[in-house]
This record gives C-alpha cells, structure tokens and sequence, in this order.
C-alpha cells in the first residue's frame, strides 16, 4: 500500500508485507471478539442474577416453590423440566439417529444415499416456531386422544416413586413433558444423525472391509467393529443433540404445558429454564428481583449447556486422537 | 387466529430492548408516543388511524406490556403510557403520574364440555377458584351439578388452561378469583403471573383458546374481544346480587356504571364481582398515564387531545373491535382529572 520504496532488503532476510500484519491481528481480534462476548455473556448475566443467588441462595437451585406473587423463586421445577425433557428427547432420537446414520453409510443404495442425506439434515433447517406450532396443534391433540390414555392403560403396573411421582398415569392433555420431549426428538434428530455418519464413515474401510471379509453380517460389523472403533464420537454427537435440547425455546414454549412446578408424571405439564424466561421476559422490569431471577436462570443454563458441550468436545476429541 | 398468535408471540417474545431508545428518537412535532400494555393496542391503534384522517397527529403506540409501559413513562421516553393494571396511588404520587382509565375489556371463560352448551353452564367465582387451585377436579362434581340441574355433566377431568406468558389478562382473572374466593387468595393469590397450582399454560389469547379447544374438559380464561372476534362460546358466571349472566357489551357497561369512581383514587375503580341484573363480574379497565409534571406540555395537552377525541367519536370502532367505551358520566370524571394538570402556573385542560 504505502511501502516507501526504500533500499532492498538484505538478502535472505524475511520480507514482512504491512498487510500480513493487519491480516494476523485481524484473525486474533475475531478469535479473540468470540471469547470476550462469550465471557461477557456469562458475566452479566451472573452479575444480573447476583441478586436472586444473593436472595435464596442454594436454595435458587434447590427451591420447588416458583412463585411470582410471593417472591419466592425457586428454579428446581424448571430445571428438572429442561433436563427430564432433554434426556427423554435423547432416548428417543438416539436410537433412530443411530439407525439413520447406520443405514446412510452402510446399507442404503448408492444414488439414495445424496437424497435421503439432505432430507434429515433439511429437518434441522425446519424453524423452530414451525415444531411448536405444528406440535401444539398436530400432535398434541393426537397424544391427548389416542397416545396419553394407551400409555397410561398400558404402564399402570409400574409404582410410583413416593407419592407423587406417577410415571404414565395423568390426565390426558396433549401437552406435557412427553411432547416436548417428542417434539425435541425431531429437532435434535439430524444433528445426531448428521454426525454419527460422518463419525461412522471414518471408520477405517479396512476393518470393516476386514469384518466382512471374515463373513461377519452387518449387525457382527456393527457391534463387533465400527462401534468398538468410534465409540467416544458417538457420545459426542449425541451430547451435542443433548446441547441443543437443552436450550430449545420456542417450540417448547408451545407443547410443554407451562406448569412451573414440580411434575408428577412424565405426561405432566411443565416448564424449561429457556421456556420459563421466553414468557415471563416481557414484564419483567428493570431493577426488580423478577428479572434477576430470570438472568440467574440464564446463568444457569449456560453453565449446564456449557458442561454438555465441553463434555462433548472432550469425546469427540479423544476419538480424533486415537 | 395465526395472525393473532403470531402478534401475541411477538408481544410475549419482548421486542422491548430498541423501542425506548427508537421512541425517544422519534418525537415529531404533531406526534403521540404511547408504550404499554397490550390488551388496547388494537383499539389505540385504529383510534389512532382515525385521529389522523380526522386531522389530529399521528399516534405510534408500541404495545410491548403493561410493564414496560409503566417503566417508560416513568423514565418520560414516551407521551403516555398504557397499563392493564392500575398504578398503585403510593407510587403516582412519587413518579408524579396522571392515571385515568381510557377503555374499558372483560375476561370471559370459555369450556369445552363434550355435549354440553358452554353458555348454558353456570359457575359462581367460588367454584371457579376451587377448579382453578385443583379442588374440583371433575366437570361431575356435585357442586358443579348442584348449578346446573338441566345438564347432564360428563364424568371427565376439568383441564384448567391459563396463560403461560405474564399477561394483564391473568391480573385481572386472578384479581378476580382472589376477590370471591378465599381459597385461591392464599394458595395462589393475583398479579400478572401466579403460580397455578393446576393446570396447563399456553401462550397469548390464542394458546389458552386452542388449548380449550383441544382438550376435552378444558376451561380457560380469554379477553372479551379474542372470544368475540373468533365465535367461542363463554359461560355463565354469578354476579355480585348472585345473578347468572353471560357476558355481553350491556353487562360490561353496567358493571362499569356501578363502579365507585367517586372515591377511587388513582381513577382505578374495581369493577370486579359488581351487582345489577346483567352486569359481568370479571370486567376491568385499561389505564393511561400522563406525567404531573410535563417536560413537554404540549405533547401531554395532545395526548389528551387524542383520548378526548376518541371518547366522543371512537364509539363505533371500539363496538367493531369488541371493546366497550367509557361511559360518558365516567368520561367526564376522567376530564375533569385532566383539569388538575398545570405547567408552568396554566392548566394543559380544557385545550383552547
């Protein structure tokens, strides 16, 4: 640009061009944008919801009363309905994702494979408000009339926990724990599909192609060889899903039934900490302990989000390394 | 209706952060900001259009909660703000605030009973608060039918739907419930959002109406105009003389005629559970607030130039949008507040 034409440098020395240098601190001031924003996200909504830890304590965490005319705030109904929800959408997705994943790198025909591919990961593409709205008046209705009462009439052998915990037996209202979590499924669907193929189709060809070889059948090769080879990357793909389940807002908002307490069936209506926090952000005003409390649940919810995703990069890493 | 829900997510999805500073920015000359709750937006917003083809300003109302509304006419970044529910008197007095009631809404409570009529089913507020805190659980419950001895009720579940997201509609239901029942007063209590002891949440008018619709046994509660604009039948609740009414628009009025404006300080006259022969008990006004102390005289002196001119011409668009006028003995009562607003030594009321 405006290098001075000055004497020619000695030879063998190493010319710096001035725009390598702005190039590199460039890059270092992007890397480095990220971590401050996402530091500064945690620090203020930790300084946001100082307030409500300062209030309750543990007891913000540990609390099951939730309780806006009293002030009580007590996060624990949220944050089981968040983990119960995303640990339910999981058992049911990872099966069918790992299936999906299965069946793209091993089984499925050739010119089928492109198509069926995009298809799972076009379902990712789906907005979230379009699940909601599709769960609320769609599925809900169909869980309430048909799904709800068989489930009911057919686990009603299992015994509660304690007196309060009853398993599949609720009233049959269409919305509810269990259609989040269906509704999570499909969402969370092709990230787990999505990258357990890809994990997958690192698999050395050569062991699975030794596998076959020795006439192992495709569930031998499976069991016997691509699992044991790409065990810690499974995990990875399915705490990433897991991540993703964790934060879910606008179509959970839709199907879980909004119930801030703790519930008493996995049908029972409930509430997420990103649910929680999307309906009750509006009115909250400036300076008061309502939305302290709904910044500490952020707070929250970033940690446990965060502790997925490091859980998840350490696995997928190991994986790599091996 | 997914016009409606798609206005209420947004609503309910704060679109708060830009609007105070975009507001602020936007004073014009002939323009009225107002900020707040979102019950009136529709009928402030059609007011508004009609002021302006009248030839009065052009009114930008931001509906983004009866919260947000308080806030911002305390932190004066609008003309007026707008809340479902009053301002206490303690705290007008202290922000120096000009509260007055502009329009006025009503809650009603919609069922869906396999076989049975919605509007034939009667309630007392008593019951409804048993039903709403899980101690009446079935629509057969000898209390229920105690009621209603010319309909056979179904032994199915009673699915109480409320509002997931803070909302001056549930401030009104509750204040409502917590009036008439002791039960629900101590397990639940009333504000903006409240923790139900039973039940399902769903977002916005449109959430709880759905769910309603959805659930066999469901019963919920939505504003007057959601039910009216889309069909849904509403039941019958007991008055204060212990009368059954459906609600209807003369009901409305009566029991705004019956309130005690006289000795209502801040103007916020409960209208809830009055006596008269139609008068519907779960009916509430939404309020205006204008600063004591005007940085701005002449945008207060428009802002009531704008609610005074909706009052006298804006009956037959709030009839159409299903919101009930003031009535005029209350409208000058409102006027009449207005006439103790002053800058500078000279009252902003009556404009000259």
């Amino acid at each position: 640009m405006n290098t001075p034409a000055t004497s020619r440098p000695p030879i063998g020395a190493r010319r710096i061009h001035p725009a390598d240098t702005s190039f590199r601190i460039s890059l270092h001031a992007a890397g480095a944008l990220v971590i401050i924003v996402l530091l500064s996200i945690l620090a203020i909504m930790f300084i946001g919801g100082k307030q409500a830890f300062d209030t309750f304590g543990l007891g913000f965490i540990w609390g099951t009363e939730w309780n806006p005319v009293t002030q009580i705030y007590g996060a624990l109904p949220a944050i089981t309905g968040t983990l119960a929800t995303a640990v339910l959408a999981l058992c049911i997705a990872w099966p069918i994702g790992f299936g999906i994943a299965f069946f793209l790198t091993e089984i499925c025909p050739e010119r089928l494979r492109g198509p069926l591919g995009v298809a799972v990961e076009l379902l990712a593409a789906v907005p979230s408000i379009v699940y909601g709205m599709w769960g609320f008046f769609v599925l809900a209705p169909f869980m309430s009339e048909y799904v709800q009462p068989w489930l009911t009439a057919v686990f009603i052998w299992i015994p509660p926990i304690g007196d309060s915990f009853f398993w599949f037996t609720a009233p049959p209202i269409g919305v509810g724990m269990l259609t989040a979590a269906l509704i999570l499924a499909v969402m969370i669907l092709p990230f787990i599909a999505a990258t357990t193929r890809d994990v997958m189709l690192s698999t050395p060809q050569l062991l699975k192609d030794g596998a076959y070889a020795m006439g192992a059948t495709r569930w031998e090769a499976l069991t016997g060889v691509v699992v044991p080879a790409v065990r810690g990357s499974l995990f990875g793909a399915v705490f990433l899903g897991l991540g993703r389940a964790l934060g879910e807002t606008m179509a959970v908002v839709f199907v879980i039934g909004n119930a801030i307490r703790m519930p008493d069936s996995l049908m029972a209506p409930s509430a997420t900490i990103a649910s929680v926090v999307a309906n009750s952000f509006p009115e909250a005003e400036p300076g008061t302990l309502d939305l302290a409390v709904l910044l500490g649940l952020g707070f929250i919810l970033f940690v446990v989000s965060f502790g997925v995703l490091a859980v998840a990069r350490i696995l997928l890493r190991q994986e790599r390394m091996s | 209706m997914l016009t409606q829900l798609a206005r209420r997510l947004r609503s309910a999805l704060g679109p708060g952060f830009l609007a105070a500073s975009l507001l602020a920015a936007n004073a014009h000359a002939q323009n009225i900001t107002g900020a707040g709750a979102t019950f009136p937006a529709p009928i402030y917003s059609s007011w508004g259009e009609d002021y302006a083809k009248a030839g009065g300003g052009r009114l930008n109302y931001q509906a983004l909660g009866s919260g947000a509304g308080v806030t911002q006419i305390i932190n004066r970044t609008v003309d007026f703000g707008a809340s479902d529910s009053p301002v206490a008197p303690e705290r007008l007095e202290k922000e120096k605030l000009l509260q007055f009631p502009a329009v006025i809404g009503a809650v009603v409570i919609v069922v869906n009973v396999p076989g049975i009529d919605g509007t034939k089913i009667r309630l007392t507020g008593e019951l409804l608060g048993d039903i709403y805190v899980g101690r009446i659980r079935l629509w057969n419950d000898p209390k229920i039918a105690a009621l209603n001895p010319g309909l056979r009720l179904p032994q199915i579940p009673i699915s109480p739907a409320y509002r997931a997201d803070s909302s001056g509609t549930t401030s009104i239901f509750t204040k409502y419930l917590a009036s008439v029942s002791p039960l629900f007063k101590e397990r639940t209590g009333a504000g903006n959002s409240v923790a139900w002891r039973t039940g399902l949440g769903a977002p916005g008018n449109a959430g709880v109406a759905a769910a309603v619709k959805n659930i066999k046994g469901g019963i919920g509660y939505v504003e007057f105009a959601y039910a009216a604009e889309n069909g849904m039948q509403a039941l019958q609740l007991a008055n204060g003389s212990g009368k059954f009414v459906n609600p209807s628009v003369p009901g409305f009025t009566e029991a705004a005629a019956q309130a005690d404006w006289a000795n209502a300080k801040g103007m916020a006259a409960s209208m809830l559970n009055m006596p008269g022969d139609i008068a519907w008990p779960i009916t509430s006004a939404t309020y205006v607030l204008v600063p004591r102390d005007p940085k701005d005289p002449a945008a207060t002196q428009r802002v009531l130039r704008f609610f005074d001119w909706s009052f006298r011409n804006g009956g037959p668009t709030a009839d159409r949008l299903h919101y009930i006028v003031l009535p005029s003995d209350v409208q000058d009562r409102v006027r009449a507040q207005w006439t103790t607003l002053a800058a500078a030594g000279k009252p902003l009321w009556p404009v000259n």
